[in-house]
């Protein structure tokens, strides 16, 4: 099951660029919360922290209290730990090139020391079903590598791979935007049906894709998270000019 | 900025502007009719719904164009819904004239008596709350078209009135009766007028503040 996760006081820095400021919200368990807002407003860096990914990059750091249920993310657990429990998917479908299908989705599993047949068997069918993928592999999983599978179906198996390791969060940083709109449809369906399992937070450039998958809509302009609302209420009546003037194209 | 869709925005205003002096014109002429039983001026009513039908379905269209190829957000959804719902609302205005210009025909096969009904004082009311919620959506003045809501209870009052003076009179002398029927549709017309002013003016007030104020007084 999803956990729920507050955000307090969250601040972060790429170098001297302070890309987020004094970020407060609560994301609420096994619920769809889309973040939106133009480029560089300091979305994908908010993601980034909250699998700690934001502090790869050396010249990164990150300050204030990210609790994942219970746990600190910064203070009680370990990067390794926390991004067991933070499935991501990005952009680009970013399969491993060289493996099978079946590689690709275990592999989490196998660089967490499983060797188990029966167990990464079992995972690898329960994370393609869960995919909306086992139909279309099920019979070239170890025949086929992930790479020549169509972007659509390497996305969708990238979500199986992050839900391989029975993650609570699952972290999408436009998971869709590459993705015909036959395949985006699939991924929005996958949202839709996974958030009962999962926290999912989405990053989007498309409003109708976050009016249409999430429950909750954050807008973040300029390293600040402008207003958090029901997504109802963000893309009829929101509340601050700012967000209004984004949504509906009046933006500078 | 999205230059093309505010343009279609401003060119939706505009049309639907040009629905609401054509149903303003077609109540006023029908009132002039009733005032002067004139029934030309019946006729030019009748003819002009035609038009008034066509811009109908025209408004309709570019609005259901622009949800369809603009994902429209937010106020500008709110507007494009408004537009939807007082086009649909000014077409019956158009309507009402029709009927009453339909009844001043009628009437005009009787005598021209004094019937104990102010039709042009009723008319005055009615089409002073459809040029006050036209000039709030004009204005996107939602306060302006709060003071419309108000006004309706007057013009249901002077529709009472009427019913209750002119129900009177048919008992009082039977051979009025054509008349004083035909008077009672067209304040009873008049009074439809005022319900459709009160729509507009909450539409207004839903495209403004995003506030639902429908059978709602408290919200407004």
């Amino acid at each position: 099951m999803g956990v729920g996760i507050l955000v307090e006081d969250l601040n972060a820095w790429y170098g001297s660029t302070h890309t987020l400021r004094d970020i407060n919200l609560h994301i609420p368990a096994n619920h769809a919360t889309a973040l939106i807002g133009p480029s560089g407003c300091g979305k994908s860096t908010f993601v980034r922290c909250l699998n700690r990914m934001h502090e790869t990059n050396p010249i990164a750091r990150a300050t204030g209290v990210v609790k994942m249920g219970e746990v600190d993310i910064y203070r009680d657990a370990s990067p390794v730990e926390i991004r067991r429990r933070v499935g991501m998917v990005f952009q680009r479908p970013n399969p491993f090139p060289t493996m099978s299908i079946y590689d690709n989705v275990v592999s989490g599993l196998k660089l967490n020391g499983f060797r188990n047949r029966r167990i990464l068997d079992e995972t690898c069918e329960r994370s393609l079903k869960q995919a909306a993928l086992w139909e279309e592999v099920k019979d070239d999983l170890k025949k086929k590598s992930g790479a020549s599978l169509s972007g659509g179906q390497q996305q969708r198996m990238c979500i199986a791979r992050a839900l391989a390791v029975d993650p609570e969060v699952l972290l999408m940083d436009e998971p869709a935007s590459a993705l015909d709109p036959v395949s985006t449809s699939k991924i929005e369906d996958l949202v839709f049906q996974l958030k009962s399992q999962y926290t999912i937070v989405i990053v989007t450039h498309n409003m109708q894709q976050a009016a249409r998958v999430a429950e909750n809509t954050g807008f973040f302009l300029n390293g600040r998270l402008v207003e958090f609302d029901s997504t109802h209420k963000i893309f009829t009546n929101p509340h601050d000019k700012r967000t209004e003037d984004y949504i509906t194209g009046r933006f500078g | 900025m999205r230059i093309k869709f505010q343009q279609s925005l401003d060119d939706l205003k505009e049309r639907l502007l040009i629905m609401a002096g054509m149903a303003e014109q077609a109540i006023q002429r029908s009132i002039e009719a009733y005032s002067t039983r004139d029934l030309s001026i019946c006729e030019l009513v009748l003819r002009a719904e035609p038009s008034i039908n066509r811009l109908e379905r025209e408004i309709d269209q570019m609005a259901l164009d622009l949800l369809a190829m603009e994902q429209p957000m937010a106020i500008d959804l709110r507007f494009i819904l408004s537009v939807i719902r007082i086009n649909a609302d000014l077409e019956r205005v158009g309507d009402q004239a029709v009927n009453i210009a339909i009844r001043v025909r009628e009437m005009g096969a009787f005598a021209n008596i004094d019937l104990p009904v102010d039709i042009p004082k009723l008319a005055s009311l009615a089409s002073a709350m459809v040029r006050k919620s036209l000039q709030a959506f004009i204005e996107g003045n939602a306060e302006l078209a709060k003071s419309v809501l108000t006004l309706d209870d007057q013009v249901d009052e002077m529709n009472n009135a009427a019913f209750d003076a002119l129900s009177a009179l048919i008992k009082e002398k039977p051979e009025l009766t054509p008349q004083s029927l035909n008077a009672l549709i067209i304040a009873r017309n008049l009074e439809r007028v005022g319900d459709h002013a009160t729509n507009i003016a909450e539409d207004v007030i839903f495209w403004v503040r995003g506030a639902d104020v429908r059978h709602n007084p408290v919200d407004v």
